[in-house]
């Protein structure tokens, strides 16, 4: 390509679209089905119930250590899928390009979701490309939609949790928030944070498999991404009408990332992750579903971090490091960094 | 992490809690000045440890909370003049005027930025000359040094873009403005860390000489706390009121004179509005004469018109320690995080905002 | 009152300084605690150090608490746990 920025024209669907289409998406994504370049993919499915999901991606900056926004939007996408149960198989991805974008910046993004695609199993099979004026988009957003298989023995939601159910995390919160404020706030880090974004699929099949021996103990599975552990323990406590008490010193934090919560007055709890899970399952599967996300390269840090109660429901209690109890609250907007 | 871990030592604050529990016979009174101190309480889950002769009620400190409704509106006003960009502490974001916050001006296209520091601030008038940088001043003894020191390196470079206003409060007399209203029967005060690491905690013997009333100056892990209220229990019992210095790793008697000395070369004091207190004599820092030029309030004097006060709302019975959270009608009801009416609820350090959130479980 | 966190002071630059606190770093303006040097532990609020921490009475006052802890030997977590739930029923 003759140009090195993204112009309007890129988005218009003449030639320069095509090019961009055929040059940068199909040269990286490359597969049998996206080369049809038709107007919808029409893939096979095996007869089993199918997962949809879509989610838009909006981060700035769109590089950060452990990342970007491209691997963000496929790890996103494929986990919202797994943590329904299903196998992710086909992800659509559509991109609004901020006119004056250099491709030098774009294209790198692209060959991330490439590769984190082609790492997660998945293909991208379907796409669509608009470009705005200058300054109504940063840079770029990304919305990926997903579809995935669910097998028939699989039943996961929040319906299914009931008290006694013990709580899994499967390793250290708050790594993908605090890294994205550092890169704002102007920290420094001596041991980099990184963000922990991740593809869960290996790990959610690898937790399946073990179930396999106690059918149906997974009664539940999450990703705590934004508004942190606490905003999705609130949520499925509220939805599933049941307690959760968690104890502070079972939640595994990096030591980075708690000095930059004291640095800045946030709470881990509340921090973005990517590439994490929680999981309520039946008391009887706990060990061997432990060992089983320990042995995995996503789950090393996994740890039982507290039980589902028939008491306070829809409460979230923490159990502090002093022995304590206390009330753990969803987050209502924004963490903000406090002087006071 | 040094100095933090050590201090939140499980066994050290189990022996604390017996000593209180031992020693503490009659019901007391005490008020943690500082809001940094109510949210640390709660987040640690002190209340529901101590025994139920041991009151604790939250006080004034929170300088998001009694931040007047008239000088809140300005600042508003402020960041909708054109060419101005209004720089501010997180905390102050969310807060309602009587037309909307900040946010809502933000978000209606006043250029209004976050900042962690006031170093942020003078960053951003360098990167600017263009534009118009105020700086949205508010905090206490702890925060005044920062600023000034803020203005003074402007000056020194020359920098001809950047305002400061003022709305700095000083805690010693809001600390008497509440003792000389008697509304409650304080036992002992828990004295605030960090502005006392500025101020010294020589300026607080005026609570055991004027009013009879012990103080302990408390840091803010859970040890420092127990260790100051085990001193108030301690003093309260023997009848002997005086100020126990318990963050003597931080707090000198004489305080920082270096930013004492800093402070008082662009600030003096002046009377200065306390939502909760009303008008507070000498309470105030504003910018001296010779510093005219980097006072906001001069360069962009405002009229934002009446304030509107939502009926009900009772921030200023909270900030004063007269009523507790829950006591107020709206609390929980019209009145939450998620909608909030007053300051109280919106900042972290709001006495309502940490009632709210981290409930009272132990009472339950 | 107001957030202030210990750091480790790890480089000076004027008035400048490289402060760390569980391996974050970040820049800091000394200008409040001139007397501030390498390798000591200062307060930062608001991009600032306010106050330098003295190592010995932080230590006499951990030393102090042990002792304490020392005259009430069966006060561990759970028996005070106990004790706490008993007083309130």
């Amino acid at each position: 390509m003759n140009n090195d920025r993204i112009l309007l024209a890129h988005g218009s669907g003449g030639q320069l679209s095509h090019e961009l289409v055929e040059r940068l998406f199909l040269k990286h994504f490359g597969n049998s089905i996206l080369a049809r370049l038709d107007d919808a993919a029409v893939i096979q499915a095996p007869g089993t119930r199918l997962a949809f999901t879509t989610d838009s991606y909006v981060v700035s900056p769109i590089f950060f250590p452990g990342g970007d926004i491209g691997k963000l939007a496929v790890c996103g996408t494929v986990n919202d899928l797994s943590m329904s149960g299903a196998t992710p198989l086909y992800l659509s991805a559509g991109f609004i390009l901020e006119e004056g974008l250099p491709l030098a910046e774009l294209e790198p993004v692209v060959a991330s979701m490439a590769a984190t695609a082609r790492s997660a199993g998945v293909q991208i099979v379907t796409g669509d490309t608009k470009v705005v004026d200058r300054g109504k988009a940063d840079k770029l957003f990304i919305n990926t939609a997903g579809v995935g298989s669910v097998p028939t023995d699989v039943e996961l939601g929040s319906d299914r949790v009931r008290p006694g159910d013990a709580i899994l995390l499967s390793g250290a919160v708050g790594d993908h928030g605090m890294t994205i404020m550092s890169q704002r706030e102007g920290l420094r880090f001596a041991s980099p944070l990184v963000s922990d974004c991740a593809p869960l699929n290996g790990l959610v099949a690898a937790m399946l498999k073990e179930e396999g021996h106690e059918a149906g103990a997974i009664h539940c599975m999450r990703d705590p991404t934004r508004g942190g552990l606490a905003t999705t323990l609130n949520e499925i406590a509220g939805k599933a009408g049941v307690g959760i008490e968690i104890d502070e010193h079972a939640i595994p934090v990096r030591e980075a990332v708690r000095a930059a919560c004291e640095l800045l007055g946030l709470d881990p709890l509340y921090v973005a992750n990517e590439g994490k899970l929680v999981a309520f399952v039946a008391p009887k599967a706990v060990e061997a579903l432990l060992a089983a996300m320990r042995a995995h390269e996503y789950g090393q840090e996994a740890a039982i971090i507290g039980r589902v109660t028939a008491e306070h429901a829809s409460r979230v209690v923490l159990r502090t490091a002093l022995g304590a109890r206390r009330i753990v609250d969803m987050l209502v907007g924004e963490q903000l960094p406090r002087i006071c | 992490m040094k100095y933090i871990d050590e201090f939140r030592n499980p066994t050290l604050a189990s022996s604390l809690l017996a000593d209180i529990h031992a020693r503490a016979t009659r019901p007391v009174r005490f008020m943690e000045f500082c809001g940094g101190h109510t949210h640390a309480i709660f987040r640690h889950g002190l209340r529901q440890m101590l025994p139920p002769t041991v009151q604790l009620h939250s006080g004034p400190g929170c300088p998001v909370c009694v931040t007047a409704d008239a000088d809140l509106d300005r600042a508003i006003a402020m960041s909708k003049l054109p060419g101005v960009i209004l720089t501010t502490f997180g905390d102050m974001l969310k807060v309602p005027g009587s037309h909307g916050s900040l946010q809502t001006a933000k978000a209606e296209g006043a250029d209004v930025r976050v900042v962690y520091s006031t170093l942020d601030a003078l960053q951003i008038a360098r990167e600017h000359p263009e534009r118009k940088i105020i700086f949205l001043g508010i905090g206490f003894e702890t925060t005044a040094p920062t600023v000034a020191a803020s203005i003074l390196q402007a000056e020194a470079e020359g920098l001809h873009n950047l305002t400061v206003f003022s709305l700095h409060k000083l805690t010693p007399p809001a600390t008497r403005a509440i003792l000389d209203a008697g509304e409650s029967r304080l036992a002992g005060i828990i004295g605030p860390g960090h502005v006392t690491t500025i101020i010294g905690s020589q300026a607080w013997e005026f609570l055991s000489q004027d009013y009879h009333v012990p103080c302990a100056i408390a840091g803010f892990e859970p040890l420092d706390i127990l260790q100051a209220v085990a001193a108030l229990v301690e003093m309260a019992e023997g009848g002997q009121p005086a100020v126990a210095n318990t963050y003597s790793r931080s707090v000198r008697p004489e305080g920082n004179r270096a930013a004492l000395d800093i402070l008082c070369r662009v600030f003096e004091t002046s009377d200065a509005e306390w939502r909760g207190l009303g008008r507070v004599p000498a309470s105030g820092l504003a910018l001296r004469p010779e510093y005219a030029r980097f006072d906001a309030a001069l360069a962009f004097p405002v009229d934002p018109g009446p304030t509107r006060q939502h009926m009900g709302c009772r921030c200023g019975d909270v900030v004063r320690g007269a009523v507790e959270p829950p006591e107020c009608l709206l609390f929980g009801r019209a009145c939450t995080p998620a909608r909030p009416i007053g300051p109280c609820m919106v900042s972290a350090e709001g006495a309502c905002a940490a009632w709210y959130q981290y409930g009272d479980i132990g009472h339950e | 009152m107001c957030l202030a966190v210990p750091t480790l002071i790890k480089s000076v630059e004027g008035d400048m300084a490289l402060a760390e606190l569980g391996g974050v770093e970040r820049t800091i303006s000394l200008t409040l605690t001139p007397e501030a040097r390498v390798g000591d532990y200062v307060l930062i609020h608001t991009g600032f150090a306010i106050s330098v921490v003295d190592a010995d009475e932080a230590q006499e006052t951990l030393r102090l608490l042990t002792e304490l802890a020392a005259s009430y030997p069966d006060e561990t977590n759970g028996n005070l746990q106990s004790t706490i739930s008993h007083q309130r029923s």
